[in-house]
């Protein structure tokens, strides 16, 4: 029994983020798409499978694979080899645009994934800044929310991982030259930086997600000006593409919940 | 006459009897991947401590940390891959206890190159601007001589006094070989160390290497090698993909016991208390009962 959603419902909350996800890849010819959780990984195959088809995608371990599988199922096409130290490589060398999670993002787009509280002896230890520092000074790199909340949407990040705005110029022109936070999806709305101070600004709203209900769900003032436009409707061939082919089992609905 | 060729067999245990207190140690393989389990569980059953553990982190930081012997970790995360959060990490960082060096896994990686290749740091843009550099404030900068004038961050060389890593097969003099997808690091963390102990599923005769894989397989070469141990299902419960994958089960096991101190007491009486064999026993057990 499928737990998918049936042929012809309406796009779902978490259908219009994978929408909205796979859009960030859009016009980004030749390069890695590196995403990462449920649904930027549906929307990465799913750019691949209709307006991207340039695009490179992993196994998730090390390998590059030529077909586009359903998730959880093996690819049965291996196109090349991209072990860690060629990832790390293929960072430096900018041919990869990364969607990373965030524990919690500012209004300049620095981002926390290592630790809440006091780095020295943190309230709650997370993952570790991982590569957040190389990615965004040297890839394209957005973020993925799949719950917007004023505790992941703060005033400030306690522990910067990845890099915004502001901080990356205040570094110099070293760290500004590869440096781009194209999008940042959440489960309300998609956000971006192109304002003239690169704070963050509203780009859509998810259908059904009303001005308020963002601006409450946000831990820094958000202007939503009231013609914002809102995100774009799926066409019935993607919703036919990530309903059959990419995520049968209906795993995006585990990850953003209505 | 020819003389008789250097062999390196040993004991998981006389390698763990090499090593010493205070000593800075590279472990390989990649989160909850390949790891050197054997080498650290026989290192669980020495008496060292006080050690510099240099990691991309996974259950081999949460064992060493949860019996007190880190005084220091360079990392960029510590991760059981399938369960995001280390439970012995995050319980040992929260209540300070170890230092910490938090690097990018991309300086980790020029770091660990530097020491390889004997330089004391390679220029690498990442870092700048972000908070790595405000808690290690140890980093410096470097700007470049040529006309582009551009600043980097120094990654400082992580070099190491012993290296452990673990393979699918090696000779006795040293060879060894990965048959799976990635190599991770384990080559680097030999060349950036005076002394690395390989551990392996099976020890094979040299010409055996051939059969198994093409000549880019022989990952680490016998040149950079001091010991080989014959451990086999040593990566246990991390993945040594093609010989087996990640006892998931095993690990969510590790994890849920990690959380509570009585329940990590049992555990460690069940599977941590005896020698390898009596762990890989006692680790049969446990997936008959489950299964």
């Amino acid at each position: 029994m499928s737990e998918g959603t049936a042929p012809g419902a309406a796009a779902t909350r978490a259908e219009y983020c994978v929408i909205a996800c796979a859009e960030a890849w859009r016009g980004d010819g030749e390069i890695l798409a590196s995403p990462m959780g449920t649904v930027p990984t549906i929307g990465a195959r799913l750019a691949k499978l209709t307006f991207a088809p340039e695009l490179l995608l992993t196994d998730g371990e090390a390998l590059l694979i030529g077909d586009v599988p359903g998730l959880g199922e093996a690819a049965r096409v291996v196109e090349g080899w991209l072990p860690y130290r060629r990832h790390l490589a293929m960072v430096t060398g900018g041919k990869r645009h990364v969607m990373m999670g965030a524990s919690q993002l500012d209004r300049y787009g620095n981002q926390n994934i290592s630790c809440i509280g006091d780095w020295r002896r943190p309230d709650r230890q997370l993952l570790g800044v991982r590569g957040a520092p190389a990615n965004t000074l040297n890839n394209p790199t957005s973020y993925w929310v799949p719950k917007h909340s004023t505790r992941v949407l703060v005033e400030k990040a306690d522990m910067v991982c990845g890099v915004g705005y502001e901080r990356a110029a205040a570094a110099g022109p070293s760290a500004t030259r590869f440096h781009r936070i194209p999008r940042v999806v959440t489960d309300l709305a998609v956000l971006d930086f192109e304002t003239t101070d690169h704070r963050m600004r509203v780009r859509s709203l998810h259908p059904g997600v009303s001005p308020e209900r963002l601006r409450e769900a946000t831990g820094f003032p958000l202007d939503v000006p009231a013609d914002v436009p809102r995100t774009r409707e799926p066409s019935a061939e993607e919703l036919r593409l990530i309903r059959e082919v990419i995520d049968p089992r209906g795993l995006r609905e585990r990850e953003v919940r209505p | 006459m020819a003389r008789a060729r250097n062999q390196k067999l040993m004991t998981a245990d006389q390698v763990a009897g090499r090593i010493e207190s205070g000593m800075t140690i590279g472990i390989g393989g990649w989160g909850s991947r390949r790891k050197p389990m054997a080498l650290v569980r026989a290192l669980l059953r020495s008496d060292v401590t006080d050690l510099t553990v240099v990691s991309y982190g996974g259950p081999d930081v949460g064992l060493l940390a949860a019996a007190g012997r880190v005084r220091k970790l360079v990392a960029a995360f510590v991760t059981l891959d399938s369960i995001p959060l280390e439970p012995h990490f995050r319980a040992a960082r929260q209540s300070g206890g170890f230092e910490l060096m938090e690097l990018d896994e991309a300086m980790f990686m020029w770091g660990l190159t530097a020491a390889a290749h004997r330089l004391p740091f390679l220029p690498v843009r990442s870092g700048l601007g972000s908070d790595v550099m405000t808690v290690n404030p140890s980093l410096r900068t470097v700007t470049s001589p040529y006309e582009d004038g551009e600043e980097f961050v120094a990654a400082p060389a992580l070099r190491l006094d012993a290296a452990l890593v673990h393979l699918n097969r090696a000779d006795a003099y040293g060879n060894a070989q990965y048959l799976g997808p990635d190599p991770y690091f384990d080559d680097l963390f030999c060349e950036a160390a005076t002394d690395a102990y390989v551990s392996c599923e099976r020890v094979v005769e040299t010409a055996e290497f051939a059969e198994a894989g093409g000549p880019q397989t022989l990952l680490v070469g016998r040149q950079e090698v001091t010991g080989v141990v014959e451990a086999p299902n040593g990566a246990h419960f991390t993945s040594c993909v093609p010989d087996y994958g990640r006892d998931e089960p095993f690990q969510a096991a590790y994890a849920k016991a990690a959380a509570d101190p009585a329940a990590w007491r049992e555990f460690t009486e069940r599977f941590l208390d005896g020698d390898e064999d009596a762990y890989q026993a006692a680790v049969a057990a446990f997936a008959k009962e489950g299964a």
